[in-house]
């Protein structure tokens, strides 16, 4: 194996003949490789600090957390804040809400899902979304009382007609997905603290 | 010139392509088997240096803009953030800055190479001209991007050198206030700036070009400045002055990384950490180390505009060197006065470095006018009479043959003449 792969790349190299034994791998070819190899490596040293500075800089992962008073939220009501760029909903749901989330059947869901892991075990009437419908980065509406909730009362995503249950998940396309959930956890009763 | 390309290429894409546009051919003709002078010293290197430099310059800027905001109001604190929040941003930051200066020690080194030798001498005086050019775009580029950072040297720099073009008779009051944008460097000389930093470096890109175009013509000067005469006086470009320009290059990044690794400030001034204030000049105000000499020239003459006018003149009879110049023969290796004085030259122009970079008094003007003296003495009456009264000493036939004794022989022309064709 080793022969035939000499064989085939001496013949596109000009320089190697007349200094090598005339066939096969010569000297030559291994400082071409050792210098190539070592300049391939400098490059992409050189490369890596440049790519590096497009990710995300220091004072913008420090804006990866924020916390949220719960106190000020209605039942029946949810508020948006921003975390890292993105809009967040925070929604107080009814009782009733909570339960037309909790009964449905899984099998009548786009992405089977249950409401109980979309919320954190004992704060049920608290659900926590990313704001961004999974089809084309819309935000639904349905936040405020007053907006269109869609059909399962949920959210209504304005750009395609979208729609999201009480629990944030799909029930009506074209979106795929349901609702994503940011990473938070409950600090106390009142306080949440999202990223 | 219709027709498609017969292309020698043994790999079908590249023959497919080649065929429709020669782009691999003409690689190959003009950096593959280009024939080159065989006896090029160390100097010619700083050729390809300037290059990767121009190269080097022009990514880590186009990575700094990612990041910078041209608003006098953002800018500093966008700097800071580059050094401080950026990932890799104080690399990035430092590489540019310090290669801004190794640009200018490559090209001084460039331009030293080519007045010692001769490089500018008949037929090549339009490629010497391009390269005065590219000099001169250097220099303005270099110039608006110190401005960038909106530091205190930044501002003061950038009012003291449009401040120049007020001394132009009549229209220089409305000349710095259209270069402003205002009565005062401000946010819109900023805004200026930046576009203009950002696009020069391609108008050098056109003009190296331009410069290479016409080196492919003449052919490169070596170091015995006589016409290659036969075959035998050269070697292919690759794989022979690739290697050789890829030692330089390998220095080249070992010194910036000395730099920007262990003295990233070493040819920066502490006053330009220092957010620009309208209302406050530094005590200590000197331009950047590579424009000190002319700087110099600019304070020892005892007249703005006359000041003035001398600074550009120190590059404007760089233009004309060529006609100033009246010896035929090119190398300083063969002309033995030449040599002394061109010394005196180069000693004239640290000198003025170092009156640049001190206050203009005592000892330091004395000093200053008389290397202003001998600058402008050097080109404008030494050259043009000593061509005609120096005897230069034998030049040798060609660059394969060595010569009848006399001055120092190259290796590559004395060791193993004619052995090899």
């Amino acid at each position: 194996m080793a022969d035939t792969a000499a064989h085939s790349s001496h013949p596109g190299g000009h320089s190697g003949a007349g200094h090598g034994p005339g066939d096969g791998t010569t000297k030559r070819d291994f400082l071409k490789m050792v210098a190539g190899a070592g300049a391939l490596v400098g490059a992409g040293a050189i490369a890596w600090p440049l790519i590096d500075s497009m990710n995300p800089s220091q004072d913008v992962l420090a804006l990866s957390s924020v916390e949220v008073n719960l106190a000020p939220i209605p039942e029946g009501s949810g508020i948006t804040v921003l975390w890292q760029g993105k809009p967040i909903f925070v929604r107080h749901r009814t009782a009733a809400e909570i339960k037309a989330a909790e009964d449905v059947k899984l099998s009548d869901l786009i992405e089977p899902q249950s409401d109980a892991d979309r919320v954190k075990p004992g704060h049920a009437p608290w659900i926590v979304l990313i704001g961004i419908c999974t089809h084309l980065g819309c935000i639904p509406l349905g936040n405020k009382p007053t907006d269109p909730r869609g059909e399962w009362g949920g959210w209504f995503c304005p750009c395609h007609g979208s729609q999201y249950d009480t629990s944030g998940r799909v029930r009506h396309g074209p979106a795929p997905l349901n609702l994503y959930l940011p990473p938070y956890a409950f600090e106390n009763d009142t306080k949440i603290k999202i990223g | 010139m219709v027709g498609l390309n017969k292309s020698d290429f043994k790999n079908p894409v590249i023959n497919w392509i080649d065929t429709r546009m020669p782009v691999f051919t003409l690689m190959q003709k003009e950096y593959g088997s280009f024939p080159t002078p065989k006896n090029f010293n160390y100097f010619w290197n700083f050729g390809a240096l300037a290059m990767v430099n121009l190269v080097l310059m022009i990514i880590t800027g186009v990575f700094l803009a990612m990041n910078y905001a041209p608003n006098s109001m953002l800018a500093f604190d966008s700097v800071e953030r580059i050094m401080r929040d950026v990932n890799w941003g104080w690399l990035i930051r430092y590489a540019h800055m310090n290669g801004a200066s190794m640009f200018f020690i490559v090209v001084y080194v460039h331009l030293f190479r080519g007045l010692y030798y001769g490089s500018y001498k008949a037929p090549r005086e339009l490629l010497w001209m391009l390269g005065v050019v590219i000099l001169l775009l250097m220099m303005a580029t270099a110039f608006m991007g110190y401005v960038l950072p909106w530091g205190q040297m930044s501002y003061w720099g950038a009012t003291v050198i449009t401040n120049l073009f007020s001394a132009i008779p009549l229209v220089g009051k409305s000349i710095v206030t259209w270069l402003w944008g205002g009565f005062a460097v401000d946010n819109p000389t900023l805004n200026r700036f930046f576009s203009l930093h950002y696009l020069l470096p391609f108008v050098i890109v056109g003009v190296v070009f331009l410069h290479v175009v016409a080196l492919h013509i003449t052919g490169s000067n070596n170091p015995l400045g006589i016409e290659v005469k036969t075959p035998q006086d050269t070697i292919p470009f690759h794989p022979y002055y690739t290697i050789k320009d890829s030692v330089g290059i390998c220095v080249f990044f070992i010194v910036l990384a000395l730099l920007v690794f262990f003295a990233p400030n070493f040819f920066a001034s502490p006053d330009n950490y220092i957010p620009a204030n309208p209302l406050q000049t530094p005590a200590e105000i000197v331009p950047e180390w590579y424009f000190l000499p002319f700087y110099a020239i600019l304070r020892s003459v005892p007249n703005k505009l006359g000041g003035v006018m001398m600074m550009f003149g120190a590059i404007a009879v760089l233009f004309v060197l060529p006609w100033l110049d009246t010896s035929p023969v090119r190398s300083a290796r063969f002309r033995p006065i030449y040599r002394q004085l061109f010394w005196l030259l180069v000693i004239s122009v640290f000198a003025l470095g170092a009156v640049g970079a001190h206050r203009p008094q005592g000892v330091w003007v004395v000093i200053g006018r008389l290397a202003t003296l001998y600058y402008f003495l050097h080109f404008l009456v030494i050259l043009p009479i000593l061509g005609k009264l120096e005897r230069p000493l034998p030049l040798p036939e060609s660059i394969s043959r060595p010569v009848l004794g006399g001055g120092k022989m190259p290796s590559g022309a004395t060791a193993k003449p004619m052995e090899k064709a």
